[in-house]
């Protein structure tokens, strides 16, 4: 038997994930998020009087900081596993790895674990991040002049 | 010839050690069983040295031997450089013999010990071997708390440990032959299915024993591989039937014997310890069956090469065992 072959072997077992219901779900998971920031930044901006932008800010924060707890709490990660994208492409996700990787590498020293290890996971979307939002600036310099 | 027949090799004793999840499963014979994955350690690597810990001076104590009674001591486990068995040798004035063929290892500690005591090098060896799931994912996959997407085909580290005292003193189980497998790469690149990366040494190791012992597959009572999975098991079967015209009845998988179906472990168990678990705890003590032949296998990836997307070499070792 050879490689290609058995390739169609293997293909033939692996079982299909089902991703019309995966991506109904992360929608919905995703959208509820969306839904509830919403309200959050629309609370923000009547009680403080504060404008969008700064309520946006202010709610990311939010965000950000429920997503670490529950991960230090424990539990985020099995609410990840069973939302997948739905929770993975919000804040939530950055959040999660970023909070995820400080707690498992922390025995391993301030520099040498925690600190070199931080961004293990999140480096690639910091990295890329920066760069495509460089190269859109040049875009729109070069299109509005 | 991978094949070897030894003389006078038996297995004495055995103590195994199992973690949270594995308790609530399907195993029902094992020694000691620990609730908290950090086992009263700092962190899990430092947990798993201690599971090795204990699982060896249980059966040092049992059996009334001291340290200087047992001529080799051979260890493997899957953290890098196979420090934990490294780790845990140090508190013995025993040799020592670290080994890794991954998910293999146990087969091949078993495989050594009893070429020593065949060949009368040795009188008295210990294998040990540990996994701890939770170390595995740190090193393999993603960060503990990182609820990580997974796939169907993925399979779940055990955690736990056992010690296997290996002696040339006649007692109920015999080690009667064993082959050494190849390291097969069929170009499979997905770490996440490391029962297809497997199936194929596992099939041609059997058929290599069966081959060069002249046995016939009915020959023994029970086939029983070691960590394949929920696909690789179907892949292994469909490959021994297509490929080498095997058709086997009297099969088990120990991934599939060690957690329940609503335990949400995907493929089923993987890891260095899942056959040991599954062969001291179903197979050897249940005296149905007299003759089995015992398949390891292991998936000998790194995190480094994996992500240079290279095939990745799978690896199968075969032992026979007979209850006397």
């Amino acid at each position: 038997m050879n490689k290609e072959e058995y390739q169609k072997l293997v293909k033939k077992h692996e079982p299909k994930e089902n991703k019309l219901e995966n991506t109904i779900f992360a929608f919905l998971v995703g959208g509820t998020i969306g839904f509830l920031v919403e309200g959050v930044i629309q609370v923000l901006m009547n009680i403080f009087e504060i404008g969008r932008i700064e309520a946006s800010s202010w709610t990311c924060l939010i965000v950000i900081f429920i997503a670490s707890l529950f991960t230090a709490l424990g539990f985020f990660d099995d609410w990840m596993s069973k939302a997948k994208a739905g929770l993975l492409l919000p804040t939530t996700g950055f959040a999660h790895s970023v909070s995820s990787s400080a707690l498992d590498y922390k025995r391993e020293g301030l520099i040498t674990g925690l600190g070199s290890n931080f961004f293990k996971l999140a480096g690639s979307v910091i990295l890329y991040g920066i760069l495509s939002a460089f190269i859109l600036v040049i875009v729109k310099v070069i299109i509005g002049g | 010839m991978a094949s070897k027949k030894f003389n006078n090799v038996y297995i004495k004793d055995n103590v195994s050690i199992v973690g949270p999840l594995e308790k609530e499963g399907l195993l029902k014979n094992y020694d000691l069983a620990i609730d908290d994955y950090y086992y009263g350690e700092r962190t899990f690597e430092q947990a798993e040295i201690k599971m090795q810990n204990v699982v060896l001076d249980n059966l040092l104590n049992y059996n009334k031997l001291s340290e200087s009674k047992i001529d080799l001591l051979i260890g493997g486990d899957l953290v890098n450089q196979i420090s934990i068995s490294g780790y845990n040798a140090s508190k013995y004035r025993i040799p020592f013999l670290g080994v890794y063929s991954a998910c293999a290892s146990y087969v091949e500690e078993l495989i050594i010990g009893s070429t020593f005591i065949s060949g009368k090098l040795a009188k008295k060896v210990v294998a040990i071997t540990s996994s701890h799931n939770l170390n595995s994912e740190r090193q393999f996959r993603y960060p503990v708390e990182y609820g990580a997407i997974k796939k169907h085909t993925s399979t779940f580290t055990t955690t736990g440990a056992v010690a296997t005292l290996l002696t040339n003193e006649v007692t109920g189980i015999k080690i009667e032959s064993a082959t050494i497998g190849k390291a097969i790469d069929m170009g499979v690149k997905d770490t996440n299915n490391m029962g297809a990366v497997m199936a194929p040494a596992a099939a041609d190791v059997l058929n290599t024993h069966l081959l060069e012992m002249k046995r016939n597959v009915n020959y023994y009572d029970l086939i029983v591989t070691g960590d394949l999975g929920l696909v690789g098991k179907e892949i292994f079967t469909e490959m021994l039937d297509k490929v080498y015209d095997i058709r086997i009845k009297k099969y088990m998988d120990a991934g599939s014997e060690i957690y329940t179906n609503s335990q949400e472990t995907y493929a089923g168990a993987s890891g260095p310890v899942a056959l040991p678990l599954v062969m001291f705890d179903k197979v050897l003590n249940c005296k149905k069956y007299k003759k089995i032949l015992f398949i390891a296998t292991g998936s000998l990836q790194s995190v480094q090469l994996a992500n240079q997307k290279l095939g990745i070499p799978g690896i199968a070792h075969a032992i026979s065992l007979e209850v006397l």
